[in-house]
């Protein structure tokens, strides 16, 4: 147990800060920012799972966000459903549309992957667009309720019009989403994932059906992708194509990248950096999207692993540095 | 039969563009395997540049557009040099990254300096024919005629000339090439300063015909991409052919089906070889790629 506290406290220590956070942010705009980067960053981990272990570049992944967030607008909004019932619903749906659709597109591989994939979500963008009756068009679905109100036995009824509960929420689904994929890349079928991103061909020879893991991590990182949309649309109350335009992809990419690459701390960081870096970049207005463009070709040439990557290299020289240190000492 | 021919005159113009820009991406990606996907937003800067020799400095429309499709050129040595060839050697998607950092911070510089409203470059040749039934505006029987001197230019310069052949040269082998003295960093520099330089008269022919606006090329890249894919990487036959088939459904599916929808037909389709052709309609079997 002790061993277990001393390999992991700083992790508990962020678990403990992310749980007491609302305590001290008491500005509205800040508190929406940050819930913004939880739900982001469940977006951001599900691309990871796909793009990161298991080397498939996905640009479809604001498209299925936008299929979750459809969903559990059209569900709740137009239908009246129940938004525990729509969540799971639509989040499946995302999951299912990944199947169908990685049928064909995952038959290709890398460049081609990620413009069949970029082709997809394009698709999905238009049709959000242009499917009138269902979509509402350009101007979206403005009115979408708020999570319904839980019962918790014991402590009454737990309701979701207030900013905090709606930051708990989030993080709830973030921790859930990180437990699953924690569990999964860690597994032996998460072994196959990077077996099949490291070398499709040898990972095929040494008997790994790589098109059965890709389609897995696929309709999985959809899922999340779905999940992640529809408790988007719930909080924001409106949506509109945007959310499934490429930008939307875009962003989930950025944190990724800019995070670390096949990590699972990485995304998180990423979602988490970015918007709170944005906030601060606010004065620069016009010019934030062409700094960003900078950062981005800077980190892919000097930093290709990220904010994880350079953090591991550092820690790396420390740790060096203090074993040499020790043998110094010890001569 | 009027209205489809004239869907397929307009199929063929659009398509004869598309094959340009397609043909400059075939050569980047296909060739040096730089997924340009900035290619769409040189496409953009090429007619703006255009539209501010016209309106600005009083230029007349052909030397506004040879002076964009130099000026391009240049513009792609530069981001071949600056983003590109630092990335060269690493694998993966990074050079793709690399190229949407190029993509944002075009699109965005561009929203900066002149607004992200369209504009409209006056039409030089604003005269009609009518023949067979179907109207053409001088202007688009120029894009098509304009396109293919193009493309038979291109395909004389590649496979008859000396510099031509280095390209080619390059493509097939590498390691190769620079045994028997060719200079790789000069093709590189040089198939995109072709390629970008194209991307510009392409945009510069439908410049008068289209509003130009910050967002005119990101569209246009990623059917460029679809093109390339669809004709096989790196072949300049599948980029033509490929064009002229992706403007096709365009003008033929938003004539009869949808206008609104005719960009998922055109992406549909790229999905639909795809799943039945991998490697696309030309394609070899690729590695590791």
């Amino acid at each position: 147990m002790m061993k277990w506290l001393k390999a992991n406290w700083f992790y508990l220590a962020v678990l403990a800060a992310a749980l007491v956070l609302p305590l001290f942010i008491t500005n509205r705009y800040y508190s929406q920012v940050i819930t913004m980067s939880l739900l982001f960053a469940i977006g951001a981990l599900s691309l990871n799972l796909i793009m990161g272990f298991t080397g498939q570049a996905s640009l479809a992944h604001g498209g299925f966000f936008a299929i979750g967030a459809y969903g559990v607008a059209i569900l709740t909004y137009t239908l009246g459903w129940n938004f525990w019932l729509a969540l799971p619903a639509s989040a499946l749906l995302a999951g299912a549309v990944g199947f169908v659709v990685g049928l064909p597109a995952l038959r290709t591989r890398g460049s081609y992957f990620a413009i069949t994939t970029l082709c997809l979500g394009e698709i999905i963008y238009l049709i959000a667009g242009n499917w009138m009756e269902l979509t509402g068009g350009h101007n979206g679905i403005v009115g979408i309720p708020v999570p319904s109100p839980i019962m918790i036995p014991g402590m009454g009824q737990l309701n979701f019009e207030s900013q905090i509960p709606q930051y708990y929420l989030v993080l709830f689904f973030l921790l859930a989403t990180l437990f699953v994929l924690y569990r999964l890349t860690k597994s032996l079928r998460g072994l196959t994932f990077l077996a099949t991103a490291i070398n499709e061909d040898l990972a095929e020879a040494v008997g790994i059906n790589t098109f059965r893991t890709k389609l897995l991590s696929f309709v999985v990182a959809n899922f999340f992708a779905g999940l992640a949309g529809g408790i988007y649309a719930s909080l924001i109350g409106s949506i509109s194509p945007s959310v499934a335009s490429v930008a939307m992809t875009f962003n989930f990419l950025m944190y990724v990248l800019l995070g670390g690459i096949t990590t699972l701390a990485g995304p998180i960081i990423g979602a988490f950096l970015i918007p709170v870096l944005l906030e601060y970049l606010q004065f620069l207005q016009d010019y934030q999207m062409i700094l960003f463009g900078f950062l981005l070709i800077i980190v892919i040439i000097y930093f290709p692993t990220g904010f994880m990557g350079l953090y591991k290299k550092v820690s790396d020289k420390m740790k060096k540095s203090k074993v040499g240190a020790k043998r110094a000492a010890e001569r | 039969m009027e209205l489809f021919l004239q869907q397929v005159f307009n199929g063929i113009m659009l398509g004869s563009t598309y094959a340009i820009v397609a043909l400059g991406l075939t050569m980047v990606f296909g060739i040096l395997h730089v997924p340009n996907f900035a290619h769409g937003q040189m496409y953009m800067l090429g007619a703006y540049v255009c539209f501010f020799l016209i309106t600005m400095f009083g230029f007349s429309y052909w030397p506004a557009l040879a002076v964009s499709a130099v000026a391009l050129a240049l513009g792609g040595v530069i981001l071949e040099v600056l983003v590109f060839k630092p990335v060269r050697n690493a694998g993966g998607i990074t050079p793709f990254i690399a190229a949407l950092g190029a993509l944002i911070i075009l699109e965005n510089a561009v929203v900066v300096l002149w607004g992200p409203a369209g504009h409209r470059i006056p039409n030089p040749y604003p005269g009609i024919i009518d023949a067979f039934g179907i109207t053409m505006s001088t202007q688009r029987l120029l894009v098509i005629g304009v396109a293919f001197l193009l493309i038979v230019l291109l395909q004389i310069f590649i496979k008859k000339t000396t510099l031509g052949s280095t390209i080619e040269a390059v493509a097939q082998n590498k390691e190769g090439a620079t045994l028997v003295g060719i200079n790789v960093n000069l093709v590189s520099a040089m198939t995109f300063a072709i390629s970008t330089g194209l991307a510009a008269i392409a945009a510069c022919l439908v410049a008068p015909i289209f509003m130009i606006s910050p967002s005119m090329g990101s569209l246009v890249g990623m059917k460029a991409f679809v093109i390339v894919i669809l004709g096989g990487l790196g072949s300049i036959p599948g980029a033509i052919v490929g064009g002229i088939i992706l403007g096709l459904i365009e003008a033929i599916g938003g004539g009869y089906l949808s206008a609104a929808y005719k960009d998922v037909f055109g992406f549909g389709a790229l999905v639909l070889i795809l799943a039945i052709r991998p490697t696309g309609l030309f394609g070899k079997e690729i590695k590791g790629r």
